[in-house]
């Protein structure tokens, strides 16, 4: 079974010297694959990521690749097998992009590292795939972040690796670029069958770019699966310890913590109307309520988080008496109500209800930017 | 592209070639006495004339001019690995008190030679060198160990330098009379001491020291983009930075222990030659150090016995107004890379 992984080790502990940092590692990846590590600050993912990428002698355990154990292979096929992109800065001097791709043919070439025609062949398509050719002859040291960690990736593409191990490789740039070079590895990824194993912080990016998850925290892989399996209920606010706000592992949105006490205004939401106002509200520190918001609707997840009372009715039910009455009873004791809905329908003319009662208590008041006639 | 760069090393390294014979050239013509060209062509013919101009030709200048060629060459090379293993663009021997370490155990076994009665063969020298530089270097790893900065690095450097010559300074004020003249000029720094055994003996080190750097070109180019990634291209770190600890510590121990301390050429040349040949490829580097370490040194040491004959000027005088506003210009580059 093993041939067919990229990357196996079991019960492996990660750590320096005889001090594991991570223990109980299970880890298998197959070709193609991309599997992510996720976990708080510290817990220890750039440990297993050297580890992996032999860089560190484990302090149990033993990591194959391609089926054969790293103690047993020797550092110059470990460099044709594996090839890395780590967070170090380079500050070397006077060295063009291609200059540093180059490097990446190390392995390949002879006594004197003098590269072939092949070797630039390799390196040239190594630029081609990371579009960064037109850097070709630029300097290490004048281009922006993002252009420098594609640079990286061409140089770890011209390895000719069957294992790329990226730490933290979203580090540092804008999240157009996040995205690019996450879509590109995940391309690579597929295109030349390479398993992918990398650690990311960004959660909502690990969820959608990975085709597995493991969870460090605390010195243990505490999950491991797919990201639909990962992302349900509380589990990332688990593993991250969230005190503080929230995370809504659907979207992938973080929130910040909810202001608590006697709702002061209420939100007529719905459709991702409410949102805007709920974060607004948070961030003055404003306690509100926010109803009636079906289950399924835009505006529940982030009511839910911020609100310090929700009125909500089931999924695909119209507003029913039940809940428009608790929602006037809270919204009696407000001094101002804002409706965000520009239109209703039947599922929610219960709001309209509750619009009409604010008017006539005079404590109406529109949205910004929503209009009504 | 490529083949551009190509054209800038060829034509760089002509230029070297031309710059290092015409300064080893003048170094054997020019001198206190002026002796005439066809003189110094008969001098170097072999014919065994006795004529005393034959013989400062062949028994002062020949060496003096092969000791400043090989050691100015040993120093650059030296500088180059040294900056490669602290990926510090300031450092080199001198700049990180290694030269004044090897100082220091030079002066303190020939003082214990002479007080003695023993004579100190060249080899003697060297090895004491080695081991005074061996240790300076050592005090500069535990340091390099604890910061990170590369300015405090360098400041610890100076300060070992200084700790070291005030040693020396300490052990020659004790020494006896007669030996001080001859320790003083060379803790100075001076090429003027050589001669044909010392080029023997100085051949026979710095020529396979150098061979053997410029065989490491390989994983230094890997190790220019750091340690973990020198690692993940397959080479073994430990014994590389072994190696490049020995091999830059041979070098400037030899040029101490024949030339004395010899002041920044170790830092100027390196970065001289990465400016011109536009690259710090080692393979390139390696040879245009050594290339251009020669001439600046032999540069230096003509200036510093001629301009003012017959007073000779120390060599570090001379390379030091060549050299250190090199090492300020790297500073300031540095400054504005933002690094």
């Amino acid at each position: 079974m093993s041939e067919k992984k990229a990357v196996s080790a079991e019960a492996l502990s990660a750590g320096y010297g005889h001090r594991a940092v991570v223990s109980g590692l299970d880890i298998s990846v197959i070709p193609g694959e991309v599997l992510t590590l996720i976990g708080p600050n510290g817990a220890g993912k750039s440990t297993v990521l050297r580890t992996i990428a032999a860089q560190l002698e484990p302090v149990s355990g033993t990591v194959y690749v391609g089926g054969s154990s790293l103690d047993e292979m020797k550092p110059q096929e470990l460099a044709r097998r594996l090839s890395v992109m780590l967070t170090d800065r380079i500050n070397s001097e006077r060295m063009t992009c291609r200059d540093v791709v180059s490097t990446g043919r190390y392995p390949y070439t002879g006594r004197l590292g003098i590269l072939s025609a092949d070797d630039r062949a390799k390196v040239d398509e190594a630029m081609e795939l990371v579009s960064v050719t037109h850097l070709a002859d630029t300097d290490l040291s004048c281009i922006s972040d993002g252009q420098r960690q594609c640079v990286m990736l061409a140089r770890a593409l011209a390895q000719e690796p069957e294992v790329l191990v990226l730490d933290e490789p979203t580090s540092f740039l804008d999240i157009s670029n996040k995205l690019r070079l996450l879509t590109l590895i995940r391309r690579l990824a597929a295109e030349r069958n390479i398993a992918v194993i990398q650690s990311l912080h960004e959660l909502d990016l690990a969820q959608k770019f990975s085709d597995s998850l493991l969870c460090i925290k605390e010195g243990e892989a505490k999950y491991q699966g797919t990201p639909e399996e990962i992302f349900t209920g509380s589990r990332i606010a688990e593993l991250y310890g969230i005190d503080s706000g929230s995370y809504e592992p659907l979207y992938g949105a973080a929130e910040p913590q909810r202001t608590e006490g006697e709702p002061e205004v209420f939100v007529i939401g719905g459709g991702g109307t409410g949102i805007p106002v709920y974060r607004a509200l948070q961030r003055r520190g404003v306690p509100f309520a926010a109803g009636v918001i079906h289950e399924n609707d835009l505006d529940h997840p982030a009511a839910k988080a911020l609100a310090a009372e929700l009125i909500t009715e089931k999924a695909f039910e119209p507003i029913g008496m039940a809940a428009l009455s608790k929602a006037e009873a809270v919204m009696r004791k407000c001094r101002k109500v804002i409706c965000c809905p520009e239109a209703f329908g039947t599922m929610n003319s219960g709001n309209r209800k509750l619009l009409r009662l604010a008017e006539e208590l005079g404590i109406l008041e529109y949205a910004e930017g929503s209009r009504h006639d | 592209m490529e083949t551009k760069r190509k054209l800038r090393w060829t034509a760089g390294f002509i230029f070297l070639l031309l710059l290092a014979a015409g300064f080893f050239i003048l170094n054997i013509l020019k001198g206190t006495s002026s002796i005439p060209a066809g003189e110094v062509l008969e001098a170097l013919s072999g014919k065994d004339s006795g004529l005393p101009s034959h013989r400062i030709v062949r028994e002062i200048r020949l060496p003096r001019a092969a000791a400043a060629l090989l050691l100015g060459g040993a120093l650059a090379v030296s500088g180059f690995l040294l900056q490669s293993f602290f990926a510090n663009p300031i450092a080199g021997p001198y700049v990180l008190g290694i030269s004044s370490g090897a100082k220091l155990t030079v002066a303190l076994a020939m003082i214990l030679a002479l007080k003695n009665g023993i004579s100190v063969s060249s080899w003697t020298l060297v090895a004491a060198s080695f081991a005074g530089s061996l240790l300076s270097t050592g005090a500069i790893l535990l340091l390099s160990g604890r910061v990170k900065n590369m300015a405090q690095l360098i400041i610890g450097g100076v300060m070992i330098g200084y700790i070291c010559s005030s040693v020396t300074e300490l052990a020659v004020t004790f020494a006896d009379d007669a030996n001080i003249v001859n320790l003083h000029n060379w803790s100075m720094g001076s090429f003027s001491g050589a001669d044909r055994g010392d080029v023997r003996v100085i051949l026979l080190i710095v020529v396979p020291a150098v061979i053997l750097t410029f065989m490491l070109s390989k994983p230094l180019g890997a190790y220019q983009l750091g340690e973990s990634y020198a690692e993940n291209l397959g080479v073994n770190v430990r014994l590389f930075r072994v190696a490049m600890i020995l091999l830059s510590s041979v070098l400037s121990a030899c040029v101490t222990a024949f030339a004395g301390p010899v002041s920044f050429v170790g830092v100027a040349v390196p970065h001289l030659m990465k400016s011109l040949f536009g690259t710090a490829k080692p393979i390139v580097i390696i040879p245009a150090s050594f290339l251009g370490g020669a001439s600046v040194c032999m540069m230096c040491d003509l200036i510093a016995r001629t301009v003012f004959a017959p007073v000779e000027l120390s060599i570090s005088t001379v390379t030091a107004l060549f050299c250190a506003p090199v090492v300020i210009v790297i500073m300031l580059r540095r400054r504005k890379g933002g690094s």
